[in-house]
């Protein structure tokens, strides 16, 4: 399967070959690759992503996966509605 | 490493990127920026992104609408890999007091005059302009439709990418640790990975641009303040401008991605580094949105985060060359707007560096303080 293809990012619709591009111009970290591409930005905040960039990085860099620095998990963590924040009912 | 550089700037914010970039473009060779972590990484890339022109001070109207001339060919200006992600579709300010509204008509009379294309509206007009907008104790507002929003991150990373190019070298994951004087006069920076000989330094290190100007013994009159925002899952568009109140203390906007951006400012936060993201944020921010813009409540948090302002006494920056220690230059104390004004500062900036008559008369120099000078912006969140 084409690398074009191959979604790494399901949030963002972020491409293995994308991220091979973002490693080949010397972003070399997950918070680099994150703040261009957004992977790791979307509903999942990097669940899925983050642990296949980071072996990606690795390969690339030669780097071992204990070595990669993962981004800061964010709060709430889970998505959580604004409403229900207030303390509205649920409407769905 | 470089152990020489004409000129080394602190920070690979917005900011010291748009300088760098502007020294190699006027012809200076041997630039280099100094990163502790990566570009963007500081302020610039925790800010909320908005780019607005409506202020109430000339200064900051002319530092802002100069900018979004170059944001607006920017892509072009400097041969972007990525587009910006400019988006053009206003701010809508709102008033809540008569008070706000005469200040709001003396800022728009000033933005006029300076070619500002703002103009003031009723409720029922900022209605129109934001359909679900909750007018209930409105008096009106203000509006200017080229105000918006550009990518921090990807403007960041283009005039990096273009100062490069130009030949400018930039160390990440680098932190200056001391800056070396002889006889009054700077002679480098160190770093942890070694001296760079230098005799000129340029702070642009945002929220730690106080810890900087310390390692030339100045107490630079300004402090950094955490300020939190959190961003929605994306949805389709339904929000043109960013939404913004001043007494109600919101900001509020669409990103061109779908998501939603939005923070406020929290008038008892303490004054130091603390960039943890808060529970109590959360919930406030829900409460606000919630009641000023009702739609928004079926929308799923996604992330919060907080970033620092780096504040001054009257809230607009500090752009000068030190008289105490020459060859420092400051680029700091932005307050919560360097990243819509930074274009412009770079300019300026690398025109003070090389000697050259400003393209702009300036005066926000470190002595006005001492003066009583101030020029108090009013308007801040």
């Amino acid at each position: 399967m084409e690398n074009g293809k191959i979604i790494v990012c399901r949030c963002e619709d972020v491409t293995l070959a994308e991220i091979r591009q973002l490693i080949e111009e010397g972003f070399t970290s997950l918070d680099e690759i994150k703040r261009i591409a957004r992977c790791g930005m979307g509903p999942c905040q990097g669940k899925t992503c983050s642990q296949i960039i980071a072996r990606e990085i690795a390969a690339a860099t030669g780097k071992s996966l204990e070595e990669i620095q993962i981004p800061t998990n964010r709060p709430p963590i889970g998505g959580i509605k604004l409403g229900e924040l207030v303390g509205e009912e649920n409407e769905e | 490493m470089k152990n020489k550089a004409s000129v080394v700037v602190i920070g690979g914010g917005v900011v010291g990127c748009s300088i760098a970039y502007n020294l190699a473009r006027l012809g200076v060779k041997d630039v280099v920026v100094v990163e502790k972590n990566f570009l963007a990484s500081g302020s610039t890339g925790r800010c909320g992104a908005g780019v607005r022109q409506q202020w109430g001070t000339e200064m900051n109207c002319r530092l802002a609408k100069e900018s979004m001339k170059i944001f607006e060919n920017m892509n072009e200006i400097l041969k972007t890999k990525r587009d910006i992600e400019l988006k053009q579709e206003g701010y809508l300010l709102l008033a809540y007091s008569e008070r706000e509204m005469d200040q709001f008509k003396k800022n728009i009379e000033l933005q006029n005059s300076l070619g500002i294309p703002s103009h003031l509206v009723t409720p029922e007009e900022a209605k129109e302009i934001v359909p679900y907008l909750n007018t209930e104790n409105l008096i009106g507002g203000a509006f200017c439709p080229t105000d918006g929003h550009a990518n921090p991150f990807l403007v960041t990373q283009a005039y990096a990418d273009a100062a490069r190019y130009l030949g400018v070298e930039f160390y990440l994951r680098t932190e200056v640790t001391g800056i070396r004087q002889e006889k009054g006069r700077i002679v480098g920076v160190e770093t942890n990975r070694g001296f760079i000989a230098t005799e000129k330094v340029v702070n642009t290190a945002g929220g730690y641009s106080q810890v900087i100007g310390k390692m030339v013994g100045l107490d630079l009159p300004v402090y950094s303040e955490r300020h939190q925002i959190l961003v929605t899952e994306p949805v389709e568009k339904m929000q043109g401008p960013m939404v913004m109140s001043f007494s109600y203390n919101i900001y509020c906007q669409q990103n061109p991605h779908g998501s939603f951006i939005m923070g406020f400012g929290d008038p008892n936060e303490p004054r130091d580094f603390n960039i943890r993201s808060s529970w109590q944020f959360l919930e406030e921010m829900a409460r606000k949105v919630t009641w000023l813009l009702p739609p928004l409540k079926h929308l799923r948090v996604v992330r919060q985060w907080a970033g620092l302002y780096n504040v001054t006494p009257d809230r607009q920056p500090i752009l000068c060359e030190t008289p105490q220690v020459p060859g420092f230059y400051l680029a700091i104390g932005f307050s919560g707007h360097g990243f819509m004004i930074a274009p412009m500062v770079g300019i300026l900036m690398a025109e003070m560096i090389t000697g050259q008559k400003l393209s702009m008369d300036l005066e926000l120099d470190l002595g006005r303080f001492e003066r009583g000078e101030l020029i108090l912006e009013p308007s801040v969140v």
